[in-house]
């Protein structure tokens, strides 16, 4: 029997076309991974089974849930099924749950717009559902606001409202993508457990082959609004068949060619650097509390090397990289590139150029790119030349007439190279990538790479990379530095941090990362 | 909660110090001697200095400071220089209209602005939301002593429902004393309930948009009860602080309102005092109008406690 089965499926937005013929199946109790990059059409296939479409959509082709033709339903069925028969996981817990609500209402709702219950039986049931995923009474009642709790606890607040019904069919869509690699690895086990548990369906939606491929029991590999190809997940690495599958594959566990070009000499030196944060008051002429974020944290850099520093969120990272900029002083300890203390010799810092995270909001949109890129230049007394404009821009891949564009006609990874040319323009010894990959998908990642492997070669660059990924880190770092709870608690070359982990905290880290099958 | 009020309360005190302190020192660096406008041109100017020393107005400005603030604290006000007879009578007569005004024109805004707000909100880009904000934005460009008159001509003179203008005063009977105010409360709310209505609008449009409704309709929620059961109260915050800015201007700013309607509130008040430099008057007018809008916006924070739950445990 098929729990859920989508036939045909095409969508058009406002007359665009964003799913060209969708089919997929799967029965009860069977985990169905859909994979996919940005613009895939994944998420859209998921919110068509539950019909919570954005404006202007017009769905045709067949979806049923439980032999329930879900197409033709009207309104007032839909909102009797969602919830009740379909429950569904979104990416972002920090913002899926209402700030004004308790977690206990949030869930209880659920079972109060369906059911009719009274509002203790409600609330009662509410309890035992958060206690089902690992929310005890005990640690958070229900009273608890959601901002009193972190992102893996307010993900299982959400899975707990998505389940509260007992639905037949759950839709996780990215459930994990915005969390740390252990609390994913504890949500993942957590919906294993609910699926087997309750033989529940779940359609898990990622971009991570990774993810997909330790939980669910069949893979649909979906692009541009098609499903390309559709397999068993443990024999896929095997089976597949398909360019663009091959191409996620190869992509997802890409090796740039490295060649080691490091010289004993070294470059950034961190001593003994302490930073604190001022608390608020806890009472009114008080002395403010401080909350240590980096704890007397030790390292260098040589010349040439690529070092990662890997750790969760909270774990001090972007802390560390501030002060490193020379952007917040410390309260204890030295910070000296090429042998100068960034803070007292402030010149020092022309050395080093930074890549952020997030492609969008790291440009300011009004200016153009030739603008863009040479801004660096405020540091030195002239401005950039066009030909140092467009080599900047020809090094990372871009062409030189792109200079006239603005930032908002490129892509994700278009931008990060953007981002790459304007800490290149002034040629700095250290660049620091601040989770310079974690936000695009898996084949423009592996490109990012291999450009980063290249640039360093022609240039003789040094980076220190920062991220919370452990597999683009081992990709591309000579060296590893394990941060946790504002201490490095490991350092090591690079496979020898994997292969044999000496810190407790490491080896967590590295059991709890998703694995490629071999 | 208890933190957060009293934290909230320390800081109304504080700025009811500053704001006296302000007040006082922009009277005394204003020209013009009271004592010599209160004699005329004519005056001998012994006369002037003997008005001078009844007044207190010959002794330091700290103990002047002092006994004013003092008697504000026991509710002695002192007395009006033109009229002879103490501040506080007079301020309580005039409040005894502007204060039932403001109140009636903010309900008038807010029963009018938050159904019209949430209905253009909730059909967005319809034809209902289009008129919306046309007429809102009408309703702001109109100016309201303009609107007030055409009202008069309207309702006054050629229907003969209400009187032109003019207050019975509250002997006369409630009824009697709201239909005096009804006309120039609705001129009053006209453009404050338009901007209103646009502030829920959007705010309302920005909620709807928010995950958490995405989270409440996946739970089976018609788009109608995840508006009522989610996104209202969290699209209330910036329509609050609106609310507080609004009062207190209404209370204050009817001026021209008033002018129109023949009311004697304390717009007027404020501004014949400002004219006859009856400089008593006016610290202890502006005064008592600082301290309403700070006793609102101290409203306006709790408020935004009882919605927001990430403001009571964040003080």
């Amino acid at each position: 029997m098929t729990l859920l089965d989508i036939q045909d499926l095409a969508l058009s937005i406002h007359g665009t076309p964003v799913l060209k013929g969708v089919s997929l199946d799967f029965a009860p109790g069977e985990v169905c991974g859909v994979i996919g990059e940005s613009g895939s059409g994944k998420s859209l296939t998921a919110l068509s089974a539950m019909q919570l479409l954005p404006e202007g959509s017009d769905c045709s082709g067949r979806i049923t849930i439980a032999g329930r033709d879900v197409l033709s339903m009207r309104e007032a069925e839909l909102c009797r099924m969602r919830g009740a028969d379909v429950g569904m996981v979104f990416q972002e817990p920090m913002t899926a749950l209402n700030p004004v609500q308790t977690i206990g209402h949030q869930v209880a709702e659920t079972i109060l717009i369906h059911e009719g219950a009274s509002n203790v039986e409600a609330m009662s049931r509410a309890a035992e559902t958060l206690a089902r995923c690992e929310l005890p009474q005990s640690r958070f009642p229900l009273d608890r606001y959601p901002h009193e709790l972190s992102g893996g606890q307010r993900q299982r607040v959400v899975i707990a409202i998505a389940i509260a019904l007992g639905p037949k069919l759950l839709i996780a869509d990215e459930p994990t993508t915005a969390l740390d690699v252990t609390t994913q690895a504890e949500i993942l086990l957590l919906l294993r457990r609910l699926v087997d548990e309750d033989g529940m369906g779940l359609m898990l939606i990622s971009h991570d082959l990774a993810v997909v491929a330790g939980l669910a029991d069949d893979v649909v590999i979906m692009k541009d609004g098609e499903v390309v190809e559709r397999r068993t997940a443990r024999t896929l690495h095997r089976d597949m068949t398909h360019p663009y599958t091959k191409a996620l594959f190869e992509a997802s566990g890409h090796q740039p060619d490295r060649t080691e070009s490091r010289i004993e000499e070294s470059l950034l030196k961190v001593e003994n650097v302490s930073r604190d944060y001022l608390l608020p008051r806890r009472t009114f002429l008080g002395a403010h509390p401080t909350m240590r974020a980096v704890d007397s944290v030790r390292f260098e850099v040589r010349r040439g090397e690529c070092v990662g520093l890997v750790g969760e969120s909270g774990c001090g990272k972007s802390t560390l990289t501030r002060a490193i900029l020379g952007l917040e002083p410390v309260q204890e300890g030295r910070i000296t590139l090429d042998g100068r203390d960034v803070f007292t010799e402030p010149d020092v810092r022309r050395k080093m150029q930074v890549v952020f995270q997030d492609p969008f909001g790291s440009f300011n949109p009004r200016h153009r790119v030739a603008r863009l890129v040479s801004e660096p230049f405020h540091r030195l007394s002239r401005s950039a030349t066009t030909e140092e404009i467009d080599e900047a821009l020809t090094s990372v891949g871009l062409a030189p007439k792109d200079k006239h564009k603005y930032i908002h006609e490129f892509s994700g990874g278009q931008r990060q190279r953007i981002a790459i040319a304007r800490a290149l323009i002034i040629r700095p010894e250290l660049i620091i990538l601040d989770e310079a990959v974690s936000a695009l998908d898996v084949s423009i990642r592996a490109q990012i790479l291999d450009l980063l492997v290249d640039l360093s070669v022609t240039y003789g660059l040094t980076y220190l990379f920062i991220t919370h990924d452990l597999t683009v880190v081992r990709s591309i770092a000579d060296r590893i530095l394990v941060m946790h709870a504002g201490r490095i608690v490991e350092q090591g070359n690079t496979d020898d941090v994997f292969e044999a982990p000496r810190d407790a905290y490491t080896r967590r880290l590295l059991d709890a990362a998703p694995k490629l099958p071999a | 909660m208890l933190r957060y009020t009293v934290k909230r309360l320390g800081s109304l005190l504080a700025s009811l110090v500053v704001a006296s302190l302000v007040i006082f020192a922009c009277i005394e660096v204003v020209p013009g001697d009271p004592a010599s406008f209160m004699l005329g041109i004519n005056a001998q100017p012994d006369t002037v200095a003997a008005l001078r020393e009844e007044l207190g107005l010959n002794r330091a400005p700290h103990e002047r400071y002092i006994a004013w603030v003092g008697g504000l604290m026991t509710g002695d006000f002192g007395t009006s220089y033109t009229y002879r007879s103490p501040v506080s009578e007079i301020v309580v007569e005039r409040l005894a209209i502007s204060l039932p005004l403001a109140i009636y024109a903010l309900s008038l805004t807010i029963l009018v602005a938050f159904p019209v707000g949430i209905l253009a909100a909730t059909r967005r880009g319809s034809l209902t939301d289009i008129s919306v904000m046309a007429t809102t934005q009408l309703g702001i460009a109109i100016p309201n002593f303009w609107f007030a008159l055409l009202m008069v001509l309207i309702f006054a003179v050629n229907l003969r429902w209400f009187s032109a203008g003019g207050f019975p005063g509250w002997d006369e009977g409630i009824p009697a004393a709201i239909k005096a105010l009804t006309l120039p409360a609705i001129a009053l709310a006209l453009p404050q309930a338009s901007i209103l209505a646009r502030v829920m609008r959007s705010s309302l449009l920005d909620t709807l948009s928010e995950d958490y409704i995405r989270t409440a309709r996946a739970k089976g929620l018609t788009g109608r009860q995840a508006l009522r059961r989610h996104a209202l109260r969290n699209a209330l915050i910036p329509v609050l602080t609106i609310i507080g800015l609004q009062f207190s201007f209404l209370l204050a700013g009817a001026i021209i309102i008033e002018n129109v309607f023949f009311l004697p509130g304390l717009g007027r008040l404020v501004f014949q005092a400002i004219s006859q430099r009856d400089l008593i008057v006016v610290e202890s007018v502006v005064m008592l109008l600082v301290f309403a809008v700070i006793i609102v916006n101290f409203l306006v924070d709790l408020a935004y406690a009882w919605v927001d739950p990430r403001l009571r445990s964040r003080a």
